[in-house]
């Protein structure tokens, strides 16, 4: 804390923890009023939901009738005896640990790369990268692009020069349908993450990149690892977390590009596993389960990260 | 720091390979048409007569534009039991409201969990990141409890108030105030008998300029492409994307008015995206972020 006469931090000698922390919730009484407003909703609306939702995977539960205690049957049953789980499993695995990375350093690279355009310039092409994850549902688009008919663009030029005799069915093919999931999710996912490298680029500092080139920075490598990566931490880990969840929850896209089953299970992630139970067959029980299992791997990613960006520009 | 220095950036000061901008040059050159191109189709696909869209070999540029699709799209949006403008003026009214009461209520908190040293405010942060890990299909039929107690259902409040403590937000602020707005200043503001609320809105606020852009674009787009909710059954109370996506989706009989709808739907979140950003531009041209 600074010098502050007027509100000087309260000493700990001669108090317990009790009573200092009493006397500064009491000196900071307004930062608490600040909270207030969202921290009331947020508790109501997304704390105890998920506090509800870890209750419910130790019950049966189908929104109707009241919840029944079965302990842990339900985890049981998820990793003994559900078959599509584990395929669920294997595929959101593949399919995270491709598009979180590649998408956190594609977020980042362009957003470093485009930082010393002009600005006018720099408008248009982060419009560019940003427009596909903006636009809703515009990755329909890639069914028509990729559509199994004759009719769909790549299909036809293929025929056309006489590559392919007959059309791929690429949504029904168990080979084609995951990495064209993976393409697309990359397409839409420059999105919130871009931004805040964007704006978080403008902010660095200027004076640190001329005090740095006069230290001895040699070159762009050198003074991004030096220079820009240490003073964008937070928005590093804001992007890391965002890259997390999104690379774990692509589940709307996949159902849109591939339906639901996909064709073989072979594009069926936890996701769907989980909005199978939860939103066709209201099994809240075991969709909870589901839930809280999902949370725990995505816990532990950040956790990961968490020390990998700790390492940053040492 | 001199204004001149600044508005020239750092090409001043550093040593820059020709090689490194050429390879960054082309690198980027490839990623932007894989980025572009689908877009450019969809697009062309809305503006494609019938006998285009339905031509081998398929071209992927449009031959002779029209805009029948679109006639096409609003001659289906008058056929709709409630009139459009009321679907518009749901989605319209739940996003202005979501977005600019989340940006108050997320900056407001942002500011004293970044910038007020508290007891506590470590375990809520750390409370707020963990919770963006949790799958929503899930909490929505928890929330559907919740929301049944405090009768919300199939109402506004019932999409508009869990968007005011939208948790991305708040993440978004705190982090941008921890790093851009300095100490220092505040410091100076409360000794000059500021009130932490003055100095949190006069202050902080216009220096995170980027970042509370950045919440309105993010939180904009999320509550405009929202589609269906189970929280909401009456006709009158849906959304523009709902009732749209419902119009079109009749298949290959409407394939045009199909493209023609996911053009409209896009045009929208654009417009506010290009909007922001000529004002970021603005801000980033006239003043220094951190001294």
């Amino acid at each position: 804390m600074s010098q502050n006469e007027v509100k000087r931090p309260v000493s700990r000698k001669d108090m317990t923890m009790a009573q200092w922390t009493w006397k500064e919730m009491k000196r900071n009484k307004v930062a608490y009023l600040m909270c207030a407003p969202f921290f009331l909703l947020f508790w109501v609306f997304t704390v105890l939901p998920v506090v509800l939702s870890i209750f419910f995977s130790f019950t049966e539960f189908n929104m109707l009738e009241p919840p029944v205690w079965v302990g842990v049957k339900n985890y049981i049953h998820l990793f003994l005896e559900d078959d599509i789980f584990i395929i669920a499993c294997k595929n959101t695995l593949i399919f995270a640990a491709i598009t979180g990375p590649t998408s956190y350093l594609l977020s980042f690279l362009v957003a470093w790369f485009i930082n010393e355009l002009e600005p006018k310039i720099r408008a248009v092409v982060t419009l560019i990268f940003y427009a596909p994850s903006i636009s809703g549902s515009v990755y329909i688009v890639w069914t028509i692009l990729f559509s199994g008919d004759a009719y769909g663009w790549v299909n036809g030029t293929l025929l056309d020069l006489g590559i392919i005799d007959t059309p791929i069915l690429f949504f029904q093919n168990e080979n084609w349908v995951m990495p064209l999931c993976i393409v697309v999710a990359l397409w839409t996912s420059l999105g919130t993450a871009f931004l805040s490298f964007i704006a978080g680029l403008q902010t660095v500092d200027r004076s640190q990149y001329e005090a740095g080139a006069v230290d001895g920075v040699k070159n762009r490598w050198q003074e991004l690892w030096y220079i820009t990566l240490p003073s964008m931490r937070p928005q590093l880990m804001f992007g890391a977390v965002l890259a997390i969840t999104q690379s774990f929850g692509f589940g709307a896209i996949v159902t849109a590009l591939a339906g639901m089953p996909s064709v073989g299970y072979a594009a069926h992630t936890i996701m769907h596993h989980l909005d199978d139970y939860g939103g066709m067959r209201y099994e809240v029980g075991y969709a909870s389960a589901i839930a809280v299992f999902l949370f725990l791997i995505m816990m532990a990613c950040n956790l990961v990260i968490k020390k990998m960006l700790s390492k940053v520009g040492q | 720091m001199s204004a001149k220095l600044r508005t020239r950036r750092h090409k001043v000061v550093l040593n820059r390979s020709a090689g490194g901008d050429a390879g960054i040059t082309v690198l980027l050159v490839i990623l932007g048409a894989f980025m572009f191109l689908p877009m450019l189709y969809t697009i062309s696909q809305s503006l494609k007569p019938l006998d285009e869209l339905w031509m081998f070999p398929p071209r992927f540029l449009v031959k002779s534009p029209v805009l029948t699709n679109f006639g096409d799209l609003f001659q289906l949006m008058n056929e709709s039991w409630v009139p459009f403008s009321r679907y518009i003026f749901n989605t319209v009214f739940i996003s202005v409201c979501g977005t600019f009461g989340n940006l108050l209520l997320a900056s407001m908190a942002a500011y004293a969990l970044a910038k007020i040293k508290f007891p506590g405010r470590n375990v809520l942060f750390q409370i707020v990141v963990l919770s963006l890990m949790f799958h929503q299909t899930v909490n929505q039929l928890s929330n559907f409890i919740i929301m049944s107690a405090l009768n919300m259902i199939d109402s506004y409040w019932a999409l508009i108030i869990p968007a005011l403590a939208g948790t991305m937000g708040l993440y978004l602020m705190k982090q941008f105030m921890e790093s851009t707005v300095s100490d220092a200043v505040l410091e100076s503001a409360r000794l000059d008998g500021a009130s932490e609320f003055r100095t949190f809105w006069v202050i902080a606020m216009p220096m995170v300029k980027p970042a509370w852009l950045t919440l309105i674009i993010e939180s904009f787009k999320g509550l405009w492409n929202s589609g269906a909710s189970i929280y909401i059954h009456s006709e009158q109370l849906k959304t523009f994307n709902y009732a749209i996506s419902q119009v079109v989706s009749a298949g290959i009989a409407r394939a045009g008015a199909s493209a023609a709808a996911t053009v409209v739907m896009m045009l929208v979140p654009i417009t506010v995206f290009v909007l922001s950003q000529s004002q970021i531009i603005e801000t980033m041209g006239s003043s220094g972020m951190k001294d």
